[in-house]
């Protein structure tokens, strides 16, 4: 099979496993790319992207926009807080106005959960979910188990714990769906207040001890605690968060074993993860980053081919 | 379907020697020259094309796999998608002879991908076209190969495969093959 399943990248739980091996097989082609002294081709060059961004994001948009350039396509970007999303126009419409203007591809995040879903109904741009509200974020999940395949060989059998704020993560609810896909076994950590009441429906076990979550894993991807979307107190401080929760060098040293360490990004250091942990050789989070734009190039290319 | 033999074991292995010794003309002792394969089917001509000089000359020329897909001109213009094949490239192509080996040239449309693909890899002194059947009258682009193995004419409905040992084969042959619907 040399082509996806689906239209749109809306997340990973319309996705076959055998799509995520397709896009991983063309990332690696892409990561090739990006490695020579001229790291760009010209397969997207009739195309026009909008990345169209309902709610801040720097690393996520940045990757996307260096994805669409090495593929030459045209790019347009478009964030709400200087559109006319503020003088009242609805989301339709907004997307609308875009496409009539010719564009064939939606990059699209939203702070409401389904959104990209909505949308992918009424018009007929292949659209790619760059993050809805606290619902998916697949190709962040997907560089996550690219990156793992990457370090480890293989994501099957492998042991991932998925550790800190669940409750308002989108990385962690795709990432259990893209590593339950690929064969892996996942867990996932954090204060019982921050974990989703009925999260063990999904297959994962459930531990609130991060150092028996370290020791039973191989991989740990540490979340970022999401500040902004805590108008609750959730926990009593960041400092007792960090006490309990926060992995440093001394931890990781402390297990005596080899661990992968993950983190999406932004790290709040200090909070979540240490420096001296976060610089670490255990570390992958640069790694992450860079295959981060390999990922996104061979979703928009295989997207483009289902136009 | 008809299935015609135009070159059999015996006569491709005389074929690859001539055309081997055809580069050592124009390229010595292949000092300042690489082979680039284009992949898929130009890799097994590379290999063989690399493991003849390597007899000849007792060297191993530099010899490369170039993948041509993100490059192409036909991107979505096809009723199926092709998926692309590694490139591997552990040389510098900079200021090199650069020998670009496929099997067949049939419109050239890969052939101008590949120069596409290429220069990704720098600037070489000059580039060389080699191809074990140029079928004649077919080409879509102003494109022509330095070496040829055999000039084949050929209908559009024709297609011409060349088979290596050991690749799904029993023996190296090329064939020229007609449906039998046209």
């Amino acid at each position: 099979m040399q082509e996806l399943s689906v239209r749109h990248l809306l997340g990973i739980k319309d996705i076959t496993p055998q799509d995520i091996q397709l896009i991983f097989e063309t990332a690696d082609n892409f990561k090739d790319v990006l490695n020579r002294p001229i790291k760009k081709v010209p397969s997207l060059r009739d195309i026009t992207i909008a990345n169209v961004f309902f709610e801040n994001s720097t690393r996520t948009r940045l990757s996307f926009e260096l994805a669409e350039k090495r593929l030459s396509a045209d790019v347009i970007n478009f964030s709400s807080s200087s559109s006319s999303v503020k003088k009242g126009e609805t989301l339709l419409d907004t997307v609308n106005n875009i496409l009539a203007m010719k564009v064939d591809m939606i990059v699209m995040r939203h702070s409401s959960p389904g959104a990209p879903h909505f949308l992918s109904k009424h018009i007929k741009a292949n659209i790619v979910n760059a993050g809805d509200g606290t619902h998916e974020h697949p190709t962040q999940a997907l560089l996550d188990s690219f990156s793992i395949r990457e370090r480890l060989g293989e994501v099957a059998g492998k042991k991932v714990v998925i550790i800190g704020d669940i409750l308002h993560s989108r990385v962690a609810l795709s990432n259990i769906f893209a590593l339950q896909k690929q064969g892996a076994e996942v867990m996932v950590c954090g204060p019982s207040t921050l974990l989703p009441k009925h999260i063990t429906q999904l297959g994962v076990k459930v531990e609130t001890n991060v150092r028996r979550a370290l020791e039973w894993c191989d991989v740990a991807n540490v979340l970022r605690i999401q500040l902004e979307r805590q108008q609750m107190k959730f926990f009593p401080s960041l400092r007792e968060y960090t006490l309990y929760y926060g992995i440093d060098k001394k931890l990781l040293d402390s297990l005596n074993k080899e661990i992968v360490l993950m983190h999406p990004g932004p790290i709040n250091r200090g909070v979540e993860l240490s420096s001296d942990a976060a610089d670490s050789n255990h570390s992958i989070i640069l790694n992450q980053v860079e295959n981060g734009v390999a990922i996104r190039m061979a979703v928009l290319y295989l997207l483009a081919q289902n136009g | 379907m008809q299935k015609r033999l135009i070159v059999n074991q015996q006569l491709l292995e005389i074929m690859v020697m001539r055309l081997c010794h055809q580069l050592i003309e124009s390229h010595g002792d292949f000092s300042d020259s690489v082979i680039l394969g284009l992949q898929p089917r130009g890799k097994y001509v590379a290999q063989r094309i690399q493991s003849t000089l390597a007899a000849i000359l007792g060297k191993q020329v530099p010899t490369g796999l170039l993948d041509t897909t993100f490059h192409r001109d036909d991107f979505r213009r096809r009723d199926t998608p092709i998926a692309a094949n590694a490139t591997k490239i552990d040389f510098l192509v900079e200021g090199k002879k650069v020998i670009l080996v496929d099997d067949v040239l049939y419109t050239g449309r890969s052939v101008r991908a590949a120069l596409d693909a290429m220069i990704a890899y720098g600037r070489p002194a000059n580039v060389e076209l080699l191809v074990l059947i140029d079928r004649l009258y077919t080409r879509h682009l102003p494109i022509q190969p330095t070496y040829v193995g055999r000039q084949v004419n050929s209908l559009l409905s024709q297609r011409v495969l060349v088979e290596w040992q050991g690749e799904q084969a029993a023996e190296d042959a090329i064939w020229l093959i007609t449906k039998s619907d046209e």
